[in-house]
Order: C-alpha cells, then structure tokens, then sequence
C-alpha cells in the first residue's frame, strides 16, 4: 500500500538522480537518433546545402535543375505495359500529365547554351487517384554510382582546391564515362530532341504477382538535329524555353514511353552501369505535350517530381537513389515553399 | 457522488501506455527519418504515415473516453501550481495527438502528393494545394514534434516524482499493473466525512 508522507532526505537525492538519468537517456538517444552525435552522417541537409553556391541558393526556387519550364498533355497507354505491371497507367487509355522541362544548373537565370545535362520531370494522374511521378534527365548513365559519391562529387566540384576533382575522379573513376559522354555526345537545339532516361531501376508488379526489374527511357518522336554548343550560345539566354513554346505551338510534341527489362545479373543497383541494349524493351505509350506554361505561374512550379511517388505495381528496387532523391527533394521543396515572397507569383488569378 | 476512484480504468491504462509506445516511436521514426538519405528512409516514411493515422483515431477515441469516465482526483495536498502544470500539459499533449497527426495529413494535402497509407489505402486531400500553407504546416509539424518531446520528458519526470519522492498514489493511478481501486476503511471513512 501507499506510504503517505516524503522519504528520507538521501532516498530524494538518489530519486531525482535516477530521474535525471532516465530523462537524460531518452533526449541522449533523441539526440542520436537525430544525428546530432554524428557529424558523419550524410543527411537530406548537407545533400541539398551542398548544391548552394558560394552567393547562396537561388531563394524560392528549386535546388537543382532550377531552371525549367512546365507542360501539360497526355500519356497515351497502349495496354503493352500490362504484360510487366498491374499499375493503372499501363491499362490502354489517356491520363492527365502535368510536368517540367528542366537543365542541370543551380541558378534559374544560367543561360540555355549551358544546359548539358538536360531534365524532365513527369507527372501521370490515373482515375484511381494515384500517381506515377519521374524525373529523367539526358545522359545515357549516371555520373557516380552511390549517393555518398554523388555528395563527394558536388563537395569536390564546388572546392577551392585546385586538386579536388582530380583526386575525387581516382576515388570514383566511374565518372571517367561520364565525362566524356559530356565531352562527346551531340548537343541538340530544343527539349523535344532529347530522350529522357530514368536511369534509376524500379520495380514492376504485375497481375499475378511476379515481379521484374526495369529502367524506362522517352524516346523523342522528333529527330535530333546535332547543333555544335558555340552556335547555341549564339541563340539567347532563353533559347531552349522559347523554341519549345514555339514547336509545340505549331503541335503536340511526342515521345515514346519505353520499358527495359534487366537480365539477372545486370547491375540494379547502380545508376552509373548501363544494361547492354539488346535487354527486351516494351513500347509502353506515348507522351504527348500539348501546352507550355511558364514556371511562375505554371502548374509544375508547387509539384515535387519525387520518383518514389508511385502506384501499386511499381516500387523501389535496391538502387539507393530513388530514396536518396527522395529525402533530398523533400528537404528542396519544404525551403522552396517558404520562400515563395523570394520568388513572387504574379498578381492575377495566381494561386498562393 | 463517484465513489473516490484512485485508478484511470483499465481501458484508459491500456490506451495509455499503447499510445505512448505509439508516440515515442513516431517521434523517433520522425527524426530519424529526416536525418537519413539511406533505403530506410522510405521504410520509415512508409511506417509514419500508417502510425500517425492510428495514434489519431486511438487519441480520438482516448479523448473520447477521458470525457466519459473522467480521472481520478489528483492529492488534495498537491500544490495548486503543480496541478495546474498537471492539467495543462496533458490537455497540450491530447492536442498534440490530435493535432499532429492531422498537421502531417493537411502539409501532405498541401503539397498535392496522393497520400498513401499502404498498398491500396488512400486517404483524400484535406487541404487545398497550396505552396504557403505547406510551408507553414511543414514549420508546424516539426518544430511542434520537438515541443512534444520535450513535453513527454518532462512528462516522465513529474510521473517518476510523483512515484518515487512524493509517492502519492498518481502513478499508481495510471501504472499497467492491474491493481484494483481497493481503498482501506480508514480511508474511505476519511473520504465520506470531506
């Protein structure tokens, strides 16, 4: 039973150490939990701190590949893709696409002519309320082959040590190929001409449960006209927006949706591999953009092209980028949002 | 008049300590989740969302409870300062398992994503999409998410006080063992002369 009345004088001290301790233990694991006692640890903050340049990061607007324009279409099912996946947006059918012509730069005023690497993030709605979201860009492979490098690589890129890239290029010399896939490969004059790849592998499910292993690619329809980049930068600041409202001003443009399958043993996990080409491909449908949109205002400006946001009969393999990109994107869009006084919707009819 | 009850019944116990499981690791799965860009940052994201909707309909159901069968009388000689701390931070910690959870839907909601409990499960929007006010939902959920825990701590610490150097029968009166609200017959001869 109860004992009424306060304990002797030593029981309290010993009582409130043991409170201490207890309360001490449980914000220490917090803490932990937290990173806070792990300087090591790569967290979605240091990865997007270390996109900003030295002036800081473009306020406002997304941390990478900040500069973009949005469109609106369709993704035009063939029912192909049924064979690899149960997801709805594969069942032969039209569904709203809303996405984001976009190039690799931190700074949404970085000329056209500069845009090496080129992006395009995808959003299909389906009737069934879910959602496939993509973000491709142009290269065939990616860059490096682990989260952790590609962090390395922004750190080296960004250092004032005149060393950094060549000693980052002997730790990951996986990004030799990329190098001069950059150095080599064709630069084209609009968005249209470029294929986009998913570069990260996904999982299909399909109808009965079985499951297999895919990268995904848009084929333009429109034929790549090789445009040497001296000539590009003779064109303006703007040239990739203007030119793309222009050529879908005169049509929709198209791009074939395909799906590779891997063979067992391809490497899934690492973007920087590429899987032989004679993988069986599946045509799955067609992209069709049918109006451009200025970001500002646009409809793509508040999505977050997050590659984990995706229907039942798809999910993450065991590459680690899409989770990577996932939190790193997360963290871009929780900064951008606050910042909207930094980049400022025009007054009529715009949405807050 | 109630007969003096000294004990929460032993629905409100076991939603008690359920629930309290149920929030540590949701705090914990929360900044542990935001500190990673490794795989298991989707595992735990995939955890939190299912979690937060369940500590929701439990606090609601709890809150529910708590309004039909009230709580035993905290000791009449606890200082009336301390009672109030007590009152306040238990109705703060009931809207912060009410709140929480609908802060994460409404910021989710904001932001446009379809909101994925688990395979098949969808829950509608209940906020407009809109840039600014996931800005502000997303400020909410986790600087409140710290205040939480802070309130639990500091929750534990009265709790441990109350039971180990005041040892007035409060924590007994939440505690997961099945004690029954026996009361000696002095002391209810006590009781029904107050």
């Amino acid at each position: 039973m109860l004992q009424p009345g306060r304990p002797p004088e030593r029981s309290v001290v010993v009582s409130l150490f043991l409170i201490a301790v207890i309360v001490g233990a449980g914000a220490a694991a917090f803490a932990y939990t937290a990173g806070w006692f792990s300087p090591q640890r790569l967290t979605p903050d240091k990865l997007v701190d270390a996109f900003a340049p030295p002036t800081g990061p473009a306020l406002g607007h997304r941390r990478n590949h900040a500069k973009g324009i949005c469109f609106t279409g369709m993704f035009d099912a063939n029912g192909a893709g049924t064979a690899l996946s149960r997801a709805q947006v594969f069942s032969r059918g039209q569904y709203p696409v809303a996405g984001r012509f976009n190039f690799s730069t931190v700074n949404p005023n970085a000329p056209d002519a500069t845009a090496r690497v080129r992006g395009l993030g995808l959003r299909i709605a389906t009737p069934d309320g879910q959602e496939w979201r993509s973000a491709m860009i142009d290269p065939p492979f990616f860059a490096v082959s682990t989260p952790r490098a590609f962090y390395g690589l922004l750190i080296a890129s960004g250092s004032k040590d005149p060393n950094a890239m060549k000693n980052f290029a002997a730790a990951h010399p996986e990004i030799a190929a990329f190098g001069a896939w950059a150095h080599s490969a064709p630069w084209t004059g609009s968005y249209a001409e470029d294929r986009y790849n998913s570069l990260n592998s996904f999982v299909f499910v399909d109808g009965g449960g079985r499951e297999s292993v895919v990268r995904w690619s848009l084929l333009p329809a429109a034929q790549p006209v090789a445009v040497p980049p001296e000539d590009l930068a003779k064109r303006g600041p703007d040239f990739l927006e203007q030119e793309i409202v222009k050529r879908v001003g005169t049509g929709p443009q198209r791009w074939t949706m395909a799906v590779t399958v891997a063979n067992p043993g391809d490497s899934t996990a690492d973007p920087s591999k590429a899987w032989p080409s004679d993988r069986r491909t599946i045509e799955v449908g067609t992209l069709v953009v049918q109006q451009i949109e200025a970001e500002r205002d646009g409809p793509c400006r508040d999505i977050n092209f997050d590659p984990t946001v995706l229907p039942d009969g798809m999910r993450t393999s065991d590459d680690p980028f899409p989770a990577a990109r996932s939190a790193a994107y997360a963290r871009s869009y929780a900064r951008r949002t606050a910042e909207a006084a930094d980049y400022p919707r025009t007054a009529t009819g715009a949405k807050p | 008049m109630i007969a003096a009850r000294r004990h929460f019944t032993p629905l409100q116990r076991v939603l008690h300590w359920l629930m309290a499981i149920c929030v540590l690791a949701m705090l914990f799965i929360g900044v542990g989740m935001v500190s990673t860009i490794m795989p298991k940052y989707l595992t735990l994201v995939s955890i939190h969302k299912p979690l937060g909707i369940a500590i929701l309909v439990l606090a609601l159901i709890r809150l529910g409870v708590r309004l039909r069968y009230g709580a035993p009388a905290l000791p009449a000689d606890l200082p009336e300062p301390m009672k109030l701390a007590a009152h306040l931070s238990h109705v703060v910690l009931y809207a912060l398992m009410i709140g929480m959870p609908l802060i994460g839907w409404a910021m989710l909601s904001a932001a446009g994503y379809p909101i994925v409990l688990f395979a098949g499960v969808h829950l509608p929007a209940i906020a407009p999409q809109s840039a600014n006010l996931h800005a502000l939902l997303w400020a909410a959920h986790f600087y409140l998410a710290f205040l939480f825990f802070a309130l639990i701590l500091m929750h534990a610490a009265a709790a441990l006080f109350h039971a180990l150097i005041r040892r007035d029968g409060v924590f007994e009166a939440m505690a997961p063992v099945p004690i029954r609200d026996a009361v000696s017959p002095a002391e209810s001869t006590r009781r029904a002369r107050a």
